[in-house]
């Protein structure tokens, strides 16, 4: 099976998130980027399947050279080999054009991405991808096995899950339970210094124009301050929800 | 040229989604200068959107579509929208919506904004304010398509009568070959799912184990609301993996989200910053959560749950 998985490079999930340029640029200083959570969720159970069944692992990231230190780290974690499509990512239909050109071109029969990644929040890629490729779908995918070309896929749905079959060629949205978060890799010693012999491809883009762009960003309002309530006042709260916030 | 709205419903019956999108795609026509068509898939009472403002319902029926399907519904919306000449398609934000749009959105060679929280701010260039970074942001985003796909998110503006004398047509649509078949739904029955609770009642590792849930769950019940955790509870075992709410988790954007036992993480906040209120009880007056909390009580939950879930019975009561 050949496996490819997409990785979003998007800052640490703690990241103080800021402005420049006219709040036209997310200003990058000082932010540490990561592997998008739910891409890791993906990428182990792309390992996992490399190691019980059989299955080689690329893995694949639309983006700038500043993106490749997140690719190392895939690497590291035990993917084979890795792609990085030299263009920006700014708006998720080109972006994933730019991914069914690499699905194309390799031959892969199973695509695992996450659901969303963290900084843009559009959730669109891997559908996208899955219709522009013609692969089969599954999105928020908690749970998935693969025999020969037969896949058994789990995904959450609002108040419990849905069991759907399907098979190869298939695009997943992976999450939390696709594997679990204790089974997530930490690259060790060993996988960083292999993953520096590993083959990282920079492949040109094609030509994709973007369908959406940002023209700025704007920050949440500035919260007025908490009214803190005497714990043994309950019954102030619950005056207070009824009468002033009008929720209850 | 008109809008065409896709108004979800389950079991026949309308989500309030769909009632908030109506209202949306109104507002939208209204800029336009055009109509708002809406299409529902094996919906009862189609005449309710009318009082949203759709002049004309595309209503489809048929056995096919009795569970839903990504392609086939995206396939659907897809032929409604080439039959009326939408160039704008709004939907909403579910779980199974967020499935449909993106296939959606290829087979209309279209730009789709998600997550969006307002009426455009212009219609040309077409300029929609969406959500960015787990609620820590936003974005302006222009969708320079000729063809534009609206993901309205969930209460971010509201439901809005605005009655039209609307008529409502059977649509025949094709039904497309998909390749993936559901086997089996196992949903929680009967009770508040988060994605459609106006409060959640949420607790967090304070709470120090999984035998304490029962004043969680009560206090849930006295309000009609959801019950949902911080990661770690989920990590642990004490809550199922479907509670977890926060940036790896669900997203909350419900009216009410009372916090307990929660520290108030900044993976945790972007996942609930999207409700209107929130309440925190916790018992530690330098938890992070009080800085992003409308009302707090400093205090330990197991005193002030079982006194809180005591009045609101008396409040319910006397109400
Ligand atoms: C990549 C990444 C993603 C993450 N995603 C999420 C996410 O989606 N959602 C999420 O929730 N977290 C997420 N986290 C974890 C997050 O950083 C916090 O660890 C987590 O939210 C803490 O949960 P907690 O508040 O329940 O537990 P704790 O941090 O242990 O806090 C417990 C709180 O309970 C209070 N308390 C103790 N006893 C009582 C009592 N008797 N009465 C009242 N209060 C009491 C304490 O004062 C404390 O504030 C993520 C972390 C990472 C690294």
């Amino acid at each position: 099976m050949k496996i490819l998985v997409c990785i979003s490079h998007v800052p640490d999930t703690t990241s103080k998130i800021n402005f420049t340029e006219g709040d036209t640029k997310f200003d990058t200083n000082g932010v540490q980027f990561v592997i998008n959570p739910y891409d890791e969720f993906s990428l182990t159970r792309a390992m996992w399947f490399k190691e019980k069944q059989g299955a080689s692992v690329t893995v694949v990231n639309v983006g700038n050279a500043t993106t490749e230190p997140t690719l190392r780290k895939a690497l590291a974690i035990g993917a084979d080999g890795a792609i990085r499509v030299n263009t920006d990512a700014t708006d998720g239909l080109s972006v994933a054009k730019q991914l069914a050109e690499v699905v194309k071109n390799g031959g892969y029969d199973l695509v695992l991405a996450g659901r969303e990644s963290i900084d843009y929040n559009g959730g669109m890629v891997p559908g996208m991808l899955a219709a522009l490729v013609d692969f089969n779908f599954v999105n928020g995918c908690v749970g998935m096995e693969v025999d020969g070309t037969s896949v058994t896929a789990v995904r959450e749905i609002d108040g419990g899950n849905e069991t759907l079959s399907t098979s190869l060629p298939l695009v997943i949205g992976g999450q939390k339970g696709i594997v679990e978060e204790k089974d997530l890799r930490i690259p060790n010693m060993r996988g960083i210094m292999m993953a520096r012999k590993k083959p990282l491809n920079v492949v040109e883009p094609v030509s994709a124009e973007d369908a959406t762009s940002i023209q700025s960003f704007e920050k949440p309002a500035p919260k007025g301050a908490v009214k803190l309530i005497d714990a043994d006042n309950v019954d102030e709260l619950i005056n207070l929800l009824h009468n002033e916030a009008k929720v209850i | 040229m008109s809008v065409l709205v896709f108004a979800d419903s389950t079991e026949g019956k309308f989500k309030k989604s769909a009632f908030e999108v109506v209202s949306y795609a109104k507002k939208v026509a209204e800029q336009l200068g055009s109509n708002v068509v809406a299409i529902t898939i094996n919906a009862n009472n189609n005449e309710e959107l009318y009082t949203y403002g759709a002049e004309k319902i595309l209503s489809v029926t048929n056995d096919a579509l009795s569970t839903f399907n990504a392609k086939k519904y995206a396939s659907v919306i897809e032929q409604a929208a080439s039959s009326v000449g939408a160039s704008v398609v709004v939907l909403d934000s579910s779980i199974d919506t967020l499935h449909t749009a993106p296939l959606l959105a290829v087979a209309l060679d279209a730009g789709y904004a998600s997550n969006v929280v307002e009426l455009p701010s212009s219609t040309a260039p077409f300029t929609v304010k969406r959500k960015a970074f787990s609620n820590k942001g936003f974005s302006n985003t222009v969708i320079a398509t000729d063809n534009k796909i609206i993901g309205v998110a969930k209460n971010s503006y509201g439901v809005h009568e605005n009655a039209v004398s609307g008529s409502t047509e059977s649509f025949d649509a094709a039904i497309a070959d998909s390749g993936v078949t559901s086997e089996k739904l196992e949903r929680v029955t009967g009770k508040v799912t988060i994605a459609d609770a106006e409060v959640v009642v949420s607790a967090g590792r304070g709470l120090k184990g999984p035998e304490n849930w029962g004043m969680v769950e009560e206090l849930a019940d006295v309000l009609g609301a959801a019950t949902a955790c911080s990661k770690p509870v989920s990590d642990l075992g004490w809550r199922p993996h479907g509670e977890h709410v926060g940036q790896t988790g669900k997203p909350v954007a419900s009216n009410l989200y009372i916090a307990i036992g929660i520290s108030g993480a900044i993976q945790h906040l972007a996942g609930i910053n999207a409700s209107k209120v929130k309440v925190v009880i916790n018992t530690d007056p330098e938890a992070p959560f009080f800085k992003a909390a409308d009302y707090g009580i400093v205090g330990d939950a197991f005193e002030v749950v079982p006194k809180l879930i005591e009045k609101l019975k008396a409040f319910k009561q006397a109400s």
